[in-house]
């Protein structure tokens, strides 16, 4: 009855974050199985958090991931913060805005130079590109280290920050050195309005998914820290309902926890969501700069998703430079609280997408419950229905280019496979008729 | 450290470098990609052979230098460091995973299958061994670059004096030294703040201390460590509980051998004690 039944099979899927494998079956009348398969060995974090002091959560999640510590870190301390009641003041809070910029442009440059970009122009990684586009690859490792500036300063280094700290900063650096920092962001935003007008240029194959698309949301700025979690769907809430509309489960193929929404399933966040849902906080010229390229928001290709991150690059520079210029010094460096029996939880906009965080606490400070949902384990299940629509469109292709379309598909969200605590592989390959 | 001057190969041909991911954040060889500066050159100098993180393109080996991060912890993954070692000719293990058990390791001290239960639903899915262990336990290793993450300078001194055919200089003296060649108020003498300090490996240049706080050991042990007399001096004189002298032992490095021994005697004592 059915036809010849095909497989797609990637092993250990490039340039990701993590190790993960692609397995699809499908025949001529459609796909019958995709299964993002996260293989990374578990590492348990949730587990041996607990007995730990809570003040040392924000160092220890941080290992969860090595793209992006500054997140874990961030949700940790405001979950903790929330925990104990304690409100960072104004400048505090500032400063970690202004780390977080740091986070998402050293992050995003590094998933659109290293990871994203080789796909769209034919090469296996950068060092390739660079040859026959220095300009491109040396412009996107310039923007790159104006971010790992940042996350230095304010986190004395660029992997698993050292300077944070429930309630503020162990040390807060001084206007001065801010300062210097201001012609480095201005070079930088100029190579950063290059880039966004380069990567509107690429070759996009078409694909408009139609996502319910979630993420944090503010009427006072871009999220990054803080916000109501809301989606184009009709969902607003407050962090602390998130697992009341969110739920996390177990499937045989991967390591990694599917989240769903409850009332309807799959869901997006990252870039893309932040972006179509939060349009209007961009600044100005990150606004225009899309309107004249024909990406206002929204955007609803996931190829295309290398150019929000592009547009998102420029906003944290803008932003970095807006917050240098504002720059008071806070009048401690940190708040304090005596520990306490108590539980809390926060989400923050990493760089791939709402990452939230719950603890509970006993009196002596030691965490007794942890709780933590990646952004890669919330876009597993919409990754996998990425490919279930796509595939169809794109069958008449050869099958070495239908496999690496796959894969690019799969890299279109930056899947931090370490984070849900996993990498991927693909195959290509015939199946002699199975069902024959 | 490195200099760049130095990273230029004196071999005829390209040597081969292959980056393997073990159980791990990923955060060693991301200080690859973070050289901005020297990355490029270092595509010139070495062919980037195997490298899934960054490179879709992979050749077949042997490899000339094989970089590990990451800790062993299921069963597939005891089976491909033996495959990792017959294929490279020079083996460096990165970070605190690969060379003690990275933080993952946190689990020999517990139960993994109550871990398990823990985090998944269904367990019965999840492979994973018993225990977290570092490459050294399976395989012989060339050299061990400690640290959590490892200094991406120290990183390409080793790649660089294997280029040259000499031996890597990356000090083993404490994280104190760094802090006095880099003048810092010594965060405990002055604020008695508890610090492992006298026990880290250096590599990070004192980080911590500069910026106020106590260091977390995140470098790992350094040579000849004294940890019995540190953790006396934190109790006695810090006033420090035994549980948090243990925890400090225990988180990014708690398999390398003295830190576990100190943590392991002061269980003992602990346990001795109530
Ligand atoms: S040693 Fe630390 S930084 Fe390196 S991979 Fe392991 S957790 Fe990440
Ligand atoms: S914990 Fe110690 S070794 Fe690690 S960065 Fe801080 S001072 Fe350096």
């Amino acid at each position: 009855m059915a036809g010849k039944s095909k497989t797609i099979k990637v092993d250990y899927l490039a340039r990701v974050e993590g190790e993960g494998a692609l397995y699809i079956r499908y025949d001529d009348h459609g796909v019958h199985e995709v299964q993002l398969k996260i293989f990374e060995p578990p590492r348990f974090f949730e587990a041996f958090l607990r007995g730990r002091d809570y003040t040392e959560a924000p160092d220890i999640t941080a290992r969860i991931c090595g793209i992006c510590p500054v997140a874990y870190q961030m949700s940790a301390l405001h979950a903790m913060e929330n925990a104990l009641g304690l409100m960072p003041t104004e400048p505090l809070r500032n400063l970690r805005r202004l780390l977080y910029c740091g986070e998402w442009i050293e992050s995003h440059m590094l998933h659109i130079s290293m990871l994203h970009a080789p796909d769209f122009l034919g090469y296996p990684n950068a060092v390739a590109m660079a040859k026959d586009h220095p300009q491109v690859v040396q412009r996107a490792l310039e923007i790159k280290k104006t971010g790992n500036a940042l996350v230095r300063l304010l986190g004395g280094r660029e992997v698993h920050p050292i300077n944070v700290r429930v309630g503020g900063f162990y040390r807060v650096p001084n206007r001065e050195v801010f300062q210097a920092l201001h012609p480095q962001l201005i070079e930088a935003r100029i190579l950063a309005e290059l880039m966004v007008r380069w990567a509107a240029g690429l070759p996009f194959p078409h694909c408009e998914q139609s996502y319910e698309c979630v993420a944090l949301s503010s009427p006072r700025e871009y999220p990054m820290n803080e916000g109501r979690i809301v989606s184009n769907r009709g969902l607003d809430i407050s962090v602390q309902d998130y697992e009341k509309h969110f739920r996390e489960q177990q499937v045989p193929h991967s390591t990694a926890l599917h989240s769903v929404l409850i009332e309807r399933g799959a869901y997006l966040v990252g870039p893309m969501a932040r972006y179509n849902l939060n349009y209007p906080q961009l600044s100005e010229g990150v606004r225009g700069l899309a309107e004249e390229l024909g990406f206002k928001a929204p955007c609803n290709n996931p190829f295309k998703s290398i150019v929000v991150r592009c547009l998102e690059v420029l906003y944290a520079l803008e932003e970095a430079l807006r917050l240098i210029d504002g720059f008071q010094a806070p009048d401690e460096p940190y708040l304090v609280a005596e520990p306490k029996e108590a539980s809390g939880c926060a989400a923050t906009e990493a760089p791939r997408g709402l990452l939230y965080h719950r603890y509970a606490i006993n009196r002596e400070g030691k965490i007794t419950f942890a709780k933590i949902v990646a952004p890669t384990s919330q876009n597993q299940k919409t990754i996998e229905d990425d490919l279930r629509l796509m595939l169809p469109k794109f069958m008449h292709l050869p099958e070495q280019q239908l496999q690496g379309l796959c894969e690019r598909a799969i890299r279109n969200y930056d899947p931090c496979i370490s984070c849900s605590t996993h990498f991927l592989q693909l195959h290509l390959q015939h199946e002699a008729k199975r069902n024959s | 450290m490195a200099a760049d001057s130095q990273l230029i190969a004196r071999q005829p041909h390209k040597p081969k470098l292959a980056v393997w991911k073990f159980t791990s954040c990923d955060g060693c060889q991301l200080s690859l990609l973070d050289c901005e500066d020297e990355l490029l050159l270092l595509g010139q100098e070495v062919e980037i052979a195997y490298f899934m993180e960054a490179s879709s393109k992979v050749e077949e080996g042997p490899y000339d230098i094989s970089l590990v991060e990451g800790s062993i912890t299921t069963p597939a993954d005891l089976l491909r460091i033996q495959e990792v070692r017959r294929q490279s000719n020079f083996l460096v293990c990165i970070g605190a995973c690969a060379t003690a058990g990275g933080i993952q390791a946190l689990r020999n001290f517990a139960d993994v299958v109550e871990f398990t239960s823990a985090v998944y639903a269904e367990p019965i899915y999840i492979k994973t061994l018993k225990d977290s262990t570092p490459i050294s336990a399976h395989v012989p290793v060339d050299f061990e670059l400690q640290g959590c993450p490892i200094n991406k300078l120290q990183l390409l001194e080793v790649i660089s004096a294997f280029l040259n055919r000499r031996a890597p200089q990356v000090s083993a003296h404490s994280v104190c030294i760094e802090c006095k060649l880099k003048n810092n108020i010594c965060v405990w003498v002055a604020h008695g703040t508890p610090c492992m300090g006298p026990v880290t490996h250096a590599g990070c240049g004192a980080l911590c201390p500069s910026y106020n706080r106590g260091c977390y050991a995140c470098y790992g042990p350094k040579e000849n460590p004294n940890g019995e007399s540190l953790c006396h001096w934190w109790e006695e004189k810090l006033g420090a509980d035994r549980s948090t002298v243990i925890e400090n032992m225990r988180n990014y490095n708690g398999l390398a051998p003295h830190f576990k021994a100190v943590s392991e005697e002061k269980e003992r004592g602990q346990k001795g004690k109530s």
